[in-house]
């Protein structure tokens, strides 16, 4: 689940594992409807934004925790415990760590408990809550390949919230884009990202810039210029057409839909990025090219674009209706 | 399976939906208990007072002992306050920003007060100022009377009111950031002007949370004042005091009405420092 | 040369450190250091000092008598049984307020909490006066309550309802904030491993709060042991059976039997120390656990 904050991910994964109530629809478990379950039968495998782990217990209480409160006839003996606890200790590669108290260990290593923990329930669905959120950047990268191990060996459902795309569309099978409360768009990472349904979702997923257009009896004019794009009999009005900035070039054969001025350059890792005014407008472009192929600053360029999404804009401005694909 | 309308069923709650259990329990005994504990007695005073009418405990009040007691406890507990005001201060100021051999001791020892029962501090002030007292005596040769008067009084309270001072302040001077200090002179203050410009504006709402807490304390006290003050009508008798002589000659009205007074007082003294702490948490973010 | 340099900066001088700008001047340090010091020698050592000095003033044995006293040990008794009752009461109260006010929101919470903290603003003679409106012979309940045979007021139960007023919100002041701090994130994360309400409880919120509960404890307990003025109301000083131990230093005192008086104070005196010493080493140690600002009163 992908969204930015307060767009409802982490509501959404609380009503799911049962810390929080609907107001309205249901919750399915493998179709069995568990709306009016307790969280404590649910069977859930939490792992909160900042672990909840109990900090006055050891990593292996922590562990432990789940099997030592169930009712006496179902808990497992001692010994069982203890060897499960060992056994997820090593799945969690923190063998030797297991009588220390969560004060005493690093972020990554609090992660690892807390999943652990959450695993030793042998949960229906795995719920992770922002879990790489406190963490810095190379410790992510680390934990994320990680837990595609995790996730590949215990075939396990697991809903991961997340703000991050990169971790979204690494980790996903599937990605729910939220915003303000309500679902965007559900789809492959490669659906997300190449037909995006939305405003929303193109901008939010990956980068995009935004040009202000008009449609009219199919034709697609921004400003004095007609822009190549296919309405697909979309609505006449005023409309917003949606580049990644990968998909505008610099025109070879000179003869580009806009023409501008390269304002800035900056190095990228892939390439150069330009900044790219547009003539006559109050509107620049950001476009990558390669480093061989980069304009100078002040040049003038022609350019082509490709790959357009359009939205029509409604009256109330911030709302966008239907939605046509690019040429 | 119809879901009868579940956004309506918590539109209408009391509390916000959790999934913690034993709000019901826990919170229907709070108010329970508080109730008969604290809330019905203190109506049933109100109540009672209320028989009297407001001319009623006019009349109490001027009665000219009441008045006199009444004044002198005011009075008194302001000055008290205010001594606190300062030497607190100065104290949490010390506690707080100096190392020096003992400190950790002393700054335990600030709660003395509160830990120390009123009677066993009353009965030890009034040894200690006493003419044959450790201070009274070369007080005495001095010409200086402290013991059964109202400077006795005055001593218990600023015993008993330190503590409210210093453990508002502290937390406050310690919040203080020195980055602060570092600006005002980086800008060219000097020393003197860095502390009357930049820190002690931010520990003035602590500072009159303090006073009004030692005020209303001073107001109250009775255990550690009786000893010393020597309890002479019209000069050195507090409120309180005169609360139980009422009862004890089973004058009920009276009683109830000194007690209604001092009540309303609590309130406003409670009410002020709720208002300065609103205040400052707006001005500040703090309390 | 350093000439120079003087001459364009006027404040400096050579060879001296330059103080950082956040101390005080070594003049104001050691005399506001002084002040402090001379101030809590005369108003919070001496006092604390004279108990133990007059208490031992006509020697050891003397000292001892006091104890041996049937009314010195009736006291003493009387003052166990009622922090033995008061004390769990409230402690009760405090947990459940914690809980209920910490764990949730509800409107009114923090009138709520104004009125939980309400016996603290209450002088203590007027705490103890209510109960005599409200079970006193001539009180609301009086009537019926000689009809029946029994006494609170001037007796054990109105001593022991004084002190419950008194120390009241102890307990529940000291948790409320530090239960508010921690949230219930810990608690929802025992709950989807399958813990029951009152295992999450036990098993989480307690050991969570442990040191702040004996903070709380011992707060109280050091205030039901050592209430003066709100007992004093209700008790009705009859020797050997309603004299907690301050309401029998007062009448010893009052008889100028001024070695007994401030041998039971020693008693007091020692129980406050300990309380200090205790909470100082809660603050020291565990202050972490314990609630930001706590140990106000």
């Amino acid at each position: 689940m992908l969204g930015p904050s307060g767009s409802g991910k982490t509501t959404l994964l609380r009503v799911i594992a049962g810390l929080n109530a609907p107001d309205r629809g249901r919750v399915y478990f493998d179709g069995q409807d568990a709306t009016n379950l307790p969280v404590q039968d649910r069977r859930v495998g939490f792992v909160f934004q900042n672990y909840a782990l109990f900090k006055h217990r050891t990593v292996g209480d922590n562990i432990a925790y789940g099997l030592n409160v169930r009712p006496r006839h179902s808990r497992p003996s001692r010994e069982q415990i203890r060897a499960r606890v060992a056994e997820l200790l090593k799945f969690v590669q923190l063998e030797s760590l297991g009588s220390r108290y969560p004060s005493q260990l690093s972020g990554g290593q609090r992660q690892r408990v807390a999943l652990a923990r959450a695993l030793a329930i042998e949960p229906r669905v795995l719920l992770l809550d922002e879990p790489f959120g406190a963490l810095d950047a190379r410790v992510r990268k680390d934990l994320r390949r990680w837990l595609r191990e995790v996730h590949k060996e215990t075939g396990l459902t697991t809903i991961f919230v997340t703000h991050d795309q990169d971790e979204a569309m690494e980790l996903a099978d599937r990605v729910v884009v939220l915003n303000e409360g309500s679902i965007e768009q559900i789809g492959t990472p490669s659906e997300i990202y190449d037909q995006p349904v939305s405003p929303f979702v193109i901008s939010f997923v990956g980068e995009a810039v935004a040009l202000p257009v008009n449609v009219e009896a199919g034709r697609v004019t921004f400003g004095d210029r007609t822009l190549h794009i296919d309405t697909h009999g979309l609505r006449s009005g005023p409309a917003r057409v949606f580049f990644r900035p990968a998909d505008i070039a610099v025109a070879t054969n000179g003869a580009g839909e806009l023409e501008g001025r390269v304002e800035s350059l900056r190095r990228t890792p892939a390439g150069v990025r330009a900044t790219i005014a547009i003539d006559g407008y109050d509107q620049t472009l950001e476009i990558d090219s390669p480093l061989d192929q980069a304009a100078a600053l002040g040049d003038r360029v022609p350019l082509s674009l490709a790959n357009a999404r359009i939205f029509t804009v409604s009256d109330t401005k911030t709302d966008y209706v239907d939605a046509g694909e690019g040429i | 399976m119809t879901s009868p309308t579940l956004a309506g069923r918590h539109a209408r709650r009391f509390k916000a939906p959790s999934v913690i259990p034993g709000f019901g329990v826990t919170f229907g005994y709070t108010l329970l208990y508080l109730g008969l504990v604290v809330l019905f007695p203190l109506a049933t005073l109100v109540w009672r007072s209320s028989g009297l009418g407001l001319s009623g405990l006019y009349q109490i009040a001027l009665e000219p002992r009441v008045a006199a007691s009444l004044q002198t406890t005011f009075a008194v507990s302001f000055l008290a306050a205010g001594i606190d005001l300062f030497f607190g201060l100065i104290a949490a100021w010390t506690l707080t920003r100096y190392q020096f051999p003992g400190r950790r001791l002393l700054d335990a020892f600030v709660d003395l007060p509160f830990a120390l029962p009123t009677a066993v501090a009353g009965i030890s002030l009034a040894a200690l100022y006493a003419p044959n007292g450790w201070f009274g005596a070369p007080l005495a040769d001095l010409g200086v009377k402290i013991a059964f008067t109202r400077w006795g009084i005055l001593v218990a309270l600023v015993f008993i009111g330190l503590p409210f001072v210093v453990r508002t302040v502290q937390p406050i001077i310690a919040e203080l950031e020195t980055e602060l200090e570092e600006a005002s002179a980086t800008l060219g203050a000097s020393r003197l002007q860095t502390v009357v410009r930049v820190l002690l504006p931010p520990l003035v709402p602590a500072l009159l949370t303090g006073f009004a807490l030692a005020f209303a304390r001073g107001v109250g006290e009775y255990g550690s004042v009786i000893f010393i003050s020597g309890n002479i009508a019209y000069v050195s008798e507090i409120a309180p005091l005169l609360i139980i002589e009422k009862l004890e000659q089973y004058d009920y009205a009276g009683a109830t009405g000194i007690a209604t007074i001092m009540l309303a007082i609590s309130f406003v003294a409670l009410l002020v420092i709720n208002l300065i702490q609103a205040w400052s948490r707006k001005r500040f973010g703090h309390v | 040369m350093s000439e120079i340099a003087v001459e364009s900066f006027p404040r400096i001088r050579t060879g001296a450190k330059v103080r950082p700008v956040t101390q005080d001047a070594p003049v104001t340090r050691y005399l506001l250091i002084a002040t402090t010091l001379v101030f809590s020698l005369t108003f919070l050592f001496a006092p604390l000092a004279l108990v133990f000095v007059e208490a031992a003033a006509k020697g050891f044995s003397v000292f001892l008598e006091a104890f041996s006293e049937p009314d010195a040990i009736a006291a003493i008794k009387l003052t166990l049984l009622v922090a033995a009752i008061a004390v769990p009461a409230n402690l009760v109260f405090g947990l459940a307020a914690a809980w209920s006010i910490a764990k949730f929101s509800f409107p009114g919470k923090s009138l709520l909490i104004t009125l939980i903290d309400l016996p603290f603003s209450v002088s203590p003679v007027v705490s103890g006066l209510v109960y005599v409106l409200v079970f006193g012979a001539q009180g609301l309940f009086g009537k019926w309550l000689s009809a029946h045979g029994t006494q609170v007021i001037f007796a054990v139960p109105g001593i022991v309802l004084a002190t419950i007023f008194v120390t009241f919100p102890f307990v529940a002041r000291e948790l409320i904030p530090l239960m508010q701090e921690q949230g219930t994130v810990e608690e929802e994360a025992a709950l989807t491993l399958g813990a029951s309400g009152f295992t999450t409880f036990v098993t989480v919120t307690l050991p969570n709060i442990k040191w702040g509960l004996l903070y709380g404890v011992l707060l109280c307990n050091a205030r039901a042991m050592g209430e003066f003025g709100a007992v004093s109301v209700v008790s009705g000083h009859i020797r050997g059976l309603t004299n907690t131990i301050p309401l029998q230093v007062e009448i010893l005192y009052n008889e100028y039997n001024t070695v007994a008086a401030f041998a039971l104070s020693v008693l007091l005196a020692s129980l406050a120390l300990v309380t200090l010493g205790i909470k100082s080493f809660l603050e020291w140690r565990h202050a972490d656990a314990l609630a930001a600002g706590g140990g106000r009163h």
